[in-house]
């Protein structure tokens, strides 16, 4: 059941190419919605039906989301795609443009349909340039090919796309600090309610969706909600693109079903490196509490299964570990990356970030003090659910799954001033 | 309505509001940094999460709308949690270094670190610094101790129009700052001081020179401009050492403009005059306050007996006192003169004889910030009125359309929906062709666009500012503008030049009965002149005109808080109290009497001038001169009240001469807003500001080409004999045939009319 939905046409030379992408029957959907007069409500019924949860990380109903926009709005609307893929650990959304932006571009535009958008904005992460150009590109074969812009299939129906590329602020990929980007201002989230979709864009109903969620669009409107679904398990439907880094042989973008053990997916990543032992597990990308190894293996990748284990799916970034790997060391790097990262908006995240790396990079450095960790635990604490956006529990997280698994190993470096691996 | 529990307390209250909204209303303290009534709510400090029922996390009350039923804990354990986690957040990073900040003692962080916070910190690792940056003379940073509340950009963004601060970098990394080394020069920059909850921005001429806690606070009005801003004068050891605002929603807000807030440096003045002075054969003696005023009650009483009583004149500044300027007018009238006048700017006075009272905003202050649609003419908005002109770019802001007829062409920080910018001369015919639009004739196009404005909206104004009171064909401009109005039923309003405009003509300091106006004064000079807080070379319309009426006199007597240049004209100097050494009342542009009260001793000898008018009353054997306090002449300027004797309306029509060619060169004479009064031109921070700088003489890029002249070239601007030397400037939004050169400053001191013919030479030439 591998490359299903997304990658089922990237076997093919020059994939990215309109013309390969019409081969393997692409934009079949969007003929099929404009030819037969599709109603928006029923290709938001087709979505609610295949349980397409949000792809970006947090796992929020697609169809739902697409309901939520205003539907008699006297003014413009926009959809925009947040392709600010920038979490350590992921790195499938840049697969996806590089490989089968057409899939995207259609997906965005039954998108636009569905939602009464007239404008559709994509985002696309400031350090993967050759992306952006080959997005462009592609959005230029779909323009001279009338499939994009002025009357699309002569249907008498405008949509476009503008391709926006950010700079490499991580806090960008948070939805609103992406639409105040895009509108030319700081990165930085905004307080919510209002929601994007009564106050989005430029102050517009806005709908914003991650790349492989829009991508997976133009499978459910082809193949009827039901089929994806049945790709996964229920309340995950769908395949998911599954990146899998770290101490593997074989690193890499796999799309699999939703519900496929994750012994399963290391297989397909080529097992261990070196054939070492698996010591945790980091399922769905740097912001999610690890995961040891042993209970790792007994699980499905899906949303439900990996919350039960108390960590998240998240983008589906998998980041993988041996027993060489030290878990102060692993930490260290994950807490510099969200101090570095942090907006500086909210006064938790601004200044708890940059204490909690502080007091890890002393430890890692044999600086440590015994009651280092309860003071980890307590900053992360204090840090968790009090911020206007995500990225404070996203930096919280991580500590707090280190220390829940692996504080015997913290403990060691305090006392003993080196690693225990 | 909506049913709402807060920590117990059943509160009724209006859908939309916020939980800190309700909770200050009904008096239950929720912490805070980043939430300030007046400004845009930014949720970013955090320090007011409370916790409310059926919801996992803490939320900002700030930013969280009550719902209906909603139950909000603002103490509960959750809620203390929360707030004592962000009070050590907070904390960390700042320099606890109270005891040698400037804030320390009136700080908001350090206030509620008393409650919030613990005897000792957590947090052992290095401390971030933040280099501080000069933004100008009037505030000082300390950026280490900023805890990125960003209320001082949202005034910017959102009150002061210009969005000068801002915040670069991410994370532990922001700072506030301006761009790229500039300074901080909006004339309301000093309200971010107020706003700043901790030490980061303080004042800069106050700082270190005294503590929070040293200091008596007392209220009092502000003397500069007509909108008369509540102040909290704060003294020390009977000197003034800072003004703060003192909240009026209806007048100031929470606001001050920069002159309110530093022109109280100029109270302690080395100019300040501190003992009556007399001058004998040329040389200037200190006297006692017996033989100065019987000196003066001497020669005015054989001045009148030997030349008449119609020899003796009067000049007051409409920033005097409602009772000194009442005591005044009485005086010269007990004399048997009716030569007094305050409107020293003014030089078209033909249409005296159609007052029928007062001239005033003809509405209220607030009502200002609710128009729809206005028409200015003839003002230089913010220097004159810094907060009015907040006042209708709030009006903006919801949605009005600011309309211009004026010379200059300054930036007013917002959107100006039409615009006639013209020559002082052209001006009467802008209005005209207004006028003619509104009858249904032909007109040019922005004439039309500005009728169509006013007959749009349902609130409007039309207002005339200092320049269209100071110009040469003033009646003319204040019938069109009445005629305007009254066709489209705007209110008519005037924006009162000075704290006590209103209050000078309540006071009757003005001339009736065939007396004479600050104008024939001059033209046809007198023998004695009473000056009472008047600078002779700065105040006047024609500066020149007026020192010659008065170094020909046999007598002037100069009732002033400062020496100045009166020396080199007066005979008698008196030392008489500004507004923080006596009782008085100010009468803004709204109509709006306000009385205050000494907040420290006279300077010196010096005497509040109503005493001084007083005695000089009962020297010159006068009748009804016995007052005991302020009050007693305040009660009586004002018998039978203020609303009735508010009136801009003209009874008669006033004729009007079409366009009259003008030739030559003409001057914009706008006063200088840091120049416009005695104290504030004293007061030397706000001298180091760029809107005091040495006047220039500004042309546009075809006037400057005529003239021969090339930017940044020193050349001579004369105006009758005198010259100045000025450098010549250039800016394109001027109307062509005129040159802006600012009067109120010594560099233009010795020019003539503010709005007459200007010659220009090269330097040298």
């Amino acid at each position: 059941m591998a490359n299903e939905v997304i990658f089922h046409s990237i076997h093919l030379p020059e994939s990215w190419k309109l013309e390969n992408y019409l081969k393997a029957g692409g934009y079949d959907a969007l003929k099929k919605v404009l030819a037969e007069k599709i109603s928006p409500d029923e290709i938001i019924n087709q979505v609610k039906t295949s349980v397409l949860r949000g792809r970006g990380g947090a796992g929020f109903p697609t169809g739902l989301k697409w309901s939520f926009m205003p539907k008699n709005y006297p003014g413009d609307k926009y959809l925009v795609c947040n392709s600010d893929e920038g979490e350590p650990g992921t790195f499938k959304d840049r697969d996806i443009i590089r490989l089968n932006p057409h899939q995207l571009i259609e997906g965005m535009i039954i998108g636009g349909y569905t939602l009464g958008a007239k404008v559709g904005y994509n985002y696309i992460h400031g350090e993967i340039w050759e992306c952006y150009e080959r997005f462009e590109a592609a959005l230029d074969e779909a323009r001279a090919a009338g499939l994009l812009g002025k009357n699309i299939l002569g249907s008498g129906w405008d949509f476009d796309i503008h391709a926006h590329h950010g700079y490499g602020a991580y806090v960008c990929g948070e939805e609103t600090a992406l639409l105040e980007s895009i509108e030319g201002k700081k990165g930085q989230p905004r307080f919510k309610p209002p929601f994007p979709a009564s106050f989005g864009l430029y102050g517009k109903p806005t709908t914003i969706n991650n790349t492989e969620t829009l991508a997976s669009i133009p499978y459910i409107v082809k193949h009827g909600g039901q089929k994806f679904l049945e790709l996964g398990k229920p309340n995950n439907g769908g395949t998911k693109i599954f990146s899998v880094s770290g101490h593997v042989n074989n690193p890499g973008n796999f799309e699999i079903g939703m519900g496929t053990p994750f012994s399963e997916l290391l297989k397909m990543a080529g097992g261990m490196k070196d054939g070492r032992k698996l010591k945790a597990v980091i399922p769905g990308g740097s912001s999610v509490p690890v995961v040891p190894g042993e209970i790792m293996m007994d699980l499905t990748m899906d949303y439900d299964s990996i919350a039960k284990a108390g960590s998240y799916l998240g983008a589906g970034s998998v980041i993988v570990m041996d027993d060489t790997v030290c878990m102060v060391r692993a930490l260290e790097r994950l807490s510099y990356f969200y101090y570095e990262e942090s907006c500086g908006q909210c006064t938790p995240c601004r200044e708890g970030t940059g204490w909690l790396y502080r007091v890890i990079h002393r430890i890692e450095h044999g600086l440590g003090k015994p009651e280092d960790l309860d003071l980890l635990e307590s900053v992360a604490g204090n840090i968790m659910g009090r911020t206007i956006c995500a990225l404070g529990d996203a930096a919280a997280m991580p500590v707090q799954g280190m220390l829940k698994h692996y504080r015997n190993e913290f403990e060691y470096h305090i006392q003993h001033k080196k690693c225990m691996v | 309505m909506l049913n709402i529990e807060i920590d117990g307390k059943q509160l009724t209250v209006e859908p939309g509001t916020s939980i800190i909204d309700a909770a200050d209303a009904a008096g239950i303290y929720i912490p805070r940094f980043c939430y300030h009534k007046k400004l845009s709510v930014a949720a970013n400090c955090r320090m007011c999460l409370v916790q409310v029922e059926k919801v996992p996390k803490p939320l900002p009350a700030c930013a969280t709308v009550v719902t209906d039923g909603m139950k909000v804990m603002t103490r509960s354990e959750t809620a203390i949690n929360a707030q004592k986690a962000v009070m050590e957040f907070l904390l960390i990073n700042h320099p606890l270094d109270c005891p040698i900040c400037d804030k320390g003692g009136e700080c908001e962080l350090q206030d509620l670190a008393v409650g919030y916070g613990t005897g000792a910190s957590r947090y052992t690792e290095e401390k971030r610094v933040v280099f501080n940056k000069n933004i100008g003379p009037l505030i000082t940073t300390d950026m280490t101790r900023c805890i990125s509340c960003t209320r001082c950009v949202r005034f910017g963004q959102e009150i002061g129009g210009i969005m000068e601060m801002g915040q670069i970098s991410r994370g532990e990394h922001v700072e506030i700052t301006t761009f790229i080394e500039r300074s901080i020069n909006s004339e309301l920059s000093g309200n971010i001081i107020d706003l700043c909850p901790v030490g980061a921005l303080t004042s800069k001429p106050f700082r270190y020179s005294a503590r929070a806690w040293e200091l008596t606070s007392r209220p009092s009005v502000s003397p500069h401009d007509g909108m008369g801003a509540n102040l909290t004068v704060q003294t020390r050891s009977n000197r003034v050492m800072r003004v703060l605002p003192r909240d009026n929603e209806e007048i100031n807000e929470c606001w001050l403009s920069d002159k309110d807030r530093f022109g109280y440096e100029g109270l302690n003045s080395a100019d300040r005059l501190q003992h009556p002075m007399i001058k004998r054969s040329g040389a200037w003696h200190q006297c006692d306050w017996s033989e100065a005023l019987e000196f003066i009650a001497t020669q005015l009483k054989r001045i009148r007996d030997e030349q008449g009583e119609e020899q003796i004149a009067a000049l007051a500044s409409p920033h005097a006192t409602l009772e000194e300027l009442y005591l005044l007018q009485k005086l010269l009238r007990g004399i048997g003169s009716n030569h007094i006048d305050h409107r020293l700017r003014q030089s078209d006075f033909s249409a005296d004889a159609s007052l029928q009272g007062a001239p005033w905003l003809g509405m209220s202050i607030a009502d200002l910030g609710q128009l729809d649609s206005v028409l200015v003419v003839g003002s230089t908005l913010r220097a004159d009125h810094p907060l009015l002109a907040w006042r209708l770019r709030q009006a903006i802001q919801h949605g009005a359309q600011l309309n211009l007829i004026n010379p200059v062409d300054d930036d007013l920080l917002c959107p100006v929906a039409n615009k006639v910018i013209v020559a002082p001369a052209a001006m009467v015919d802008a209005l005209d062709q207004v006028l003619r639009a509104l009858a249904g004739e032909s007109a040019d196009a922005s004439a039309q666009a500005i009728a169509a404005s006013l007959k749009g909206g349902e609130r409007k104004a039309v207002l005339l500012g200092n320049l269209a009171q100071h110009h040469p064909r003033y009646a003319e401009m204040h019938a069109l503008a009445q005629q305007i109005a009254e066709l489209t039923g705007a209110q008519f309003g005037f924006l009162g030049e000075a704290a006590n405009s209103v209050g000078a003509y309540l006071a009757g300091a003005l001339p009736t009965g065939g007396g004479m106006n600050a104008a024939q004064m001059l033209d046809d000079p007198r023998r004695a002149y009473i000056l009472l807080d008047v600078e002779a070379e700065l105040d006047s319309y024609n500066p020149a005109k007026t020192l010659a009426a008065l170094q020909s006199a046999q007598l002037v007597v100069s009732l002033c808080a400062y020496k100045g240049k009166a020396p080199d004209y007066a005979h008698v100097l008196l030392p008489v109290a500004p507004f923080t050494e006596t009782s008085g009342t100010f009468v803004n542009t709204e109509g709006r009497a306000q009385s205050f009260s000494a907040v420290v001793k006279p300077l010196g000898e010096s005497r509040p001038a109503w005493k001084v008018l007083r005695v000089l009353g009962n020297l010159m054997e006068l009748d009804g001169f016995d007052y005991d306090s302020s009050e007693q002449v305040q009660a009586e300027a004002l018998a039978g009240g203020i609303g009735s004797k508010l009136n801009n309306a003209l009874k008669a029509p006033v004729a009007h001469a079409a366009g009259s060619a003008s030739h030559g060169l003409q001057r914009i004479g706008e006063v200088l807003a840091y120049h416009a009064d005695a104290i504030v031109r004293r007061a030397p921070s706000l001298q180091e500001t760029a809107d005091a700088k040495t006047p220039a003489a500004w042309m546009n890029g075809e006037t400057l080409a005529k003239v021969g002249a090339v930017e940044g070239m020193d050349i001579t601007v004369r105006q009758g004999g005198e010259g100045a030397v000025l450098k010549a400037m250039r800016d394109d939004r001027l109307p062509a045939g005129c040159v802006r050169v600012a009067a109120g400053h010594p560099a233009t001191a010795m020019l003539g009319g503010l709005m007459d013919e200007i010659v220009v030479e090269r330097a040298g030439s």
